[in-house]
């Protein structure tokens, strides 16, 4: 049961497929809860429109990779999936009404007229409550859980800490951010002269809050500063926080020259060395603080098993993600839509 | 019973699974037959073939969508509500509820998407095999969810090394011996489901909207109706062999939940069948029992002198709640003799003629529209209910299997989850039942399709598929 078979390490291989999920996950679906979170400060029909318009053709590989993480978790880290989700029972089930609405009403936007404002309070408000619980339970997973004998042993409420609450609007302003660089590539005209003008705004927020965990997280748990600041590792990780300056500089150098692709896979790049960062702190655990990937497994005939049908599956859904996302380059059209006319 | 954790915890899994299994029993079924309607319009080249393909495969999409919707809930619930049963069963389960997710997905990504936006972009025969596929996918879904569902009922295959269960043989877990029954069961529940709703939007258009359709319209109203009757009138009676049979197979694997369906206290020989009865669970007899004798031994045995064990025979702690499936199973029952009753009505009409002018005959099939519904929860009350106190049968408890989570918790997210699916699976429904009286639009029907990769409609995206206003007035 030490998980190794065919000389293969399963669990370790899992661990990587769950975490490209969940990274999948935030990239498909954090731009558009971000247009979510920006829908209340757009006010016109209009714009609201386009940005409806420019998620819809492409937002669908949300689900997907959502539900791909969680069953894999159950399948793959059963122990994982037990103890994770009854600790975060409240902000997941949150998430998922939040989740329902926000379909849902994403797509009877298109179908209404007069129940429309409804629709586009439901949407903005599940897009913001959404983002917030998961902020929150990344940082609930950051802070680790209370296991005892297998089983989650704390309090209902031990996710709700001020470094959780912070970790929240972290995400709130992340994807917001994720969604105006979104925009600023879909949009023209005035719609996207505002999202230029907010662009700076949400970007200097997002770095703040990115320096705000960095510097929470190593203060609060004493092995995870060790790793980042004991000798070589400090020599052998400066390249993150580097990176994320680079970065930094790149998106306001971007932004301050008006180029429209940038801003958005800039935000993209500040997700991903956040995300890496955070695979530092925490590796090898998949429910920190202390128990690991190995420990958590599902047996090699189990993981093995499962193994088959995702390697078969994922280069065909990434195949048809990119396919998508390719023929829908460009710009959003006023005019295209709905019910509207076709457009290319 | 007193409401507290574990109670509650059951409810929730009942309440969001009854949700989400409406779904998914309507589209295995219309998969299935717009897999038949596109075959006859290959074939025949009518006109009314293609219309009530675009007709229900929009209704297909929404229903679908709606699927996806709620059963995303699923997938976390064995998580936050049944933890224990996830770290002490998700070696074996975990699997199978993931290839069930990832066959969905396999469809949504290639061949829903030709299904359902592909018509006038790609040759007729790719799109009839889309649409097969689409059809087979559904079964493989089910077959996945079944096999999981079936082995915590029935399981085998597996070898428990310290207090968890670790798959055996994969093949001995897949194919449990209640596995094949409930397969069966179950598609052929979800096929007349289909059936009896397709019927009864046909009989409504024939009843209602005679005066104001064209000829095209009529037609089609008469084509679905004629073909949900056939179903009708073959897959009635064939479930209720394969209910008999599932029935056997239960009494063999799960004597208890038997002996509860039909309120048997004592172990006898030469039972008899109850019509009617109140089991009451603390008195342990039925009160007001209505016999017929050594029935219920002929139908479980096939032999008038066939012993049947009771419930007495089990202590009192493993005894499933005869209350509920005694009633449960016999509204099932009448449900399914009266679809029976339905199709074999509709072969008489037929043969004398009179299947699309018996006016009474369209009230009555549009009346059994929700019926296959009700027969599929009612079916699945009966056979979860009567599993208890088990969650794997034999094995875990279901009060071991709960998360630690608080009753306070659990009943605040229930309340949630019922808001939640009022609003949104009622204008879900609403929206379906809009679609369904507005019927084929012949007119539409001969319009290009939009929607696939770089369009706003998407195949992972079904409702989408549905362009029709939501309100009406419009």
């Amino acid at each position: 049961m030490d998980g190794h078979s065919f000389g293969i390490d399963l669990p370790l291989l899992w661990a990587i497929i769950i975490a490209f999920a969940v990274f999948m996950y935030v990239v498909m679906d954090g731009f558009d809860l971000g247009v979510g979170i920006l829908f209340p400060f757009i006010r016109g029909k209009e714009d609201r429109d386009i940005m409806m318009n420019s998620v819809a053709p492409i937002w669908d590989g949300n689900e997907t990779w959502m539900v791909l993480g969680g069953t894999g978790l159950f399948a793959a880290f059963p122990l994982a999936y037990a103890t994770i989700l009854p600790a975060l029972y409240l902000p997941l089930i949150l998430m998922l009404i939040a989740l329902i609405f926000r379909g849902v009403a994403f797509e009877f936007r298109f179908k209404s007229t007069r129940t429309r404002p409804a629709w586009d309070v439901a949407f903005a408000t599940s897009s913001t409550i959404a983002a917030f619980v998961q902020g929150a339970a990344l940082g609930a997973f950051i802070q680790g859980f209370t296991i005892v004998d297998r089983q989650y042993a704390g309090g209902a409420f031990d996710w709700l800490s001020p470094f959780a609450i912070f970790t929240g609007l972290a995400l709130v302003i992340g994807y917001a951010a994720l969604g105006c660089g979104w925009m600023i590539m879909k949009a023209e005209g005035e719609l996207q002269a505002r999202m230029f003008r907010t662009m700076p705004v949400l970007g200097l927020l997002l770095l703040l809050f990115v320096a705000g965990v960095s510097l929470w997280t190593p203060l609060r748990h004493p092995a995870i500063a060790e790793r980042w600041f004991s000798m070589p590792n400090l020599l052998l990780l400066s390249p993150v926080p580097i990176l994320v300056l680079a970065v930094a500089w790149a998106l306001w150098r971007a932004l301050r020259l008006r180029r429209e692709v940038q801003p958005f896979f800039l935000t993209l790049c500040l997700f991903l060395l956040s995300y890496i960062g955070l695979a530092i702190s925490l590796w090898p655990n998949i429910i920190p603080p202390e128990i690991s990937i190995w420990q958590a497994a599902a047996p090699s005939e189990t993981q093995g098993f499962l193994l088959v049908g995702v390697l078969f599956l994922i280069p065909i859904i990434l195949g048809y993600t990119a396919y998508a996302y390719w023929i829908f380059r460009g710009k959003v059209p006023a005019e295209g839509g709905y019910h509207g006319t076709e457009h290319h | 019973m007193e409401l507290d954790a574990l109670l509650l915890a059951r409810l929730q899994f009942a309440f969001t699974i009854s949700f989400h299994i409406l779904f998914p029993s309507f589209t295995i079924g219309l998969a299935s037959y717009l897999a038949v309607l596109e075959g006859l319009w290959l074939k025949t080249d009518r006109r009314v073939y293609r219309d009530l393909y675009r007709f229900w495969s929009k209704i297909f999409a929404v229903s679908f969508g709606m699927g996806v919707v709620s059963g995303v809930v699923m997938s976390y619930q064995f998580g936050t509500n049944w933890s224990r049963l996830s770290d002490i069963a998700g070696n074996v389960l975990g699997p199978l509820l993931s290839y069930e997710v990832l066959t969905a997905f396999f469809l949504e990504a290639g061949f829903l998407g030709i299904m359902l936006f592909g018509w006038d972009r790609v040759g007729r025969g790719l799109h009839f095999f889309a649409t097969c596929m689409v059809a087979i996918g559904t079964l493989f879904s089910t077959f996945w969810i079944l096999s999981a569902n079936s082995w915590m009922q029935t399981p085998t295959g597996y070898e428990v090394l310290d207090g968890r269960f670790h798959p055996a043989s994969w093949l001995a877990v897949i194919f449990n011996p209640s596995f094949p029954y409930r397969l069966v069961h179950m598609t052929l529940a979800a096929y007349l489901t289909t059936a009896f709703a397709v019927g009864a939007v046909g009989a409504w258009h024939l009843l209602y909207r005679r005066s104001r359709d064209n000829a095209r319209q009529l037609d089609a109203a008469r084509v679905m109706f004629s073909m949900a009757m056939w179903m009708a009138a073959f897959v009635a009676p064939i479930q209720i062999l394969a209910g008999d049979l599932h029935g056997l197979n239960t009494l063999e694997h799960q004597p208890a939940k038997i002996a509860a369906m039909e309120g048997h206290w004592e172990t006898r020989q030469g039972a008899p069948l109850l019509l009617f009865g109140m089991p009451d669970m603390q008195r342990e007899e039925t009160k007001w029992a209505v016999e017929v004798p050594h029935l219920g031994s002929l139908i479980l045995t096939h032999d008038w002198n066939g012993t049947l064990r009771g419930l007495k025979e089990w202590p009192a702690d493993e005894r499933p709640n005869a209350s509920v499936i005694f009633w449960s199973f016999r509204l099932m029952v009448a449900i399914g003799v009266a679809m029976m009753l339905l199709g074999l009505t509709s072969l008489v009409l037929r043969w004398r003629r009179r299947l699309y002018e018996t006016r009474w005959f369209h009230t009555f099939a549009l009346v059994m529209g929700p019926s296959g519904f009700l027969a599929v929860l009612a079916g699945w009350v009966t056979t979860e209910v009567g599993r208890q106190p088990w969650v794997v049968y034999g094995q875990l408890r279901s009060a071991d299997a709960v998360s630690s989570v608080q009753a306070g918790h659990v009943a605040i997210s229930l309340a949630l989850f019922f808001a939640t699916y009022l609003i949104v699976f009622g204008v879900g429904v609403y929206y379906l039942l809009k679609l369904m009286a507005t019927g084929p639009v012949p007119q539409l029907a001969d319009q290009p399709q939009t929607g696939g990769p770089g369009q706003p409609q998407q195949p992972m995206r079904p409702i989408s598929a549905a362009q029709d206003p939501l309100e009406a007035g419009e």
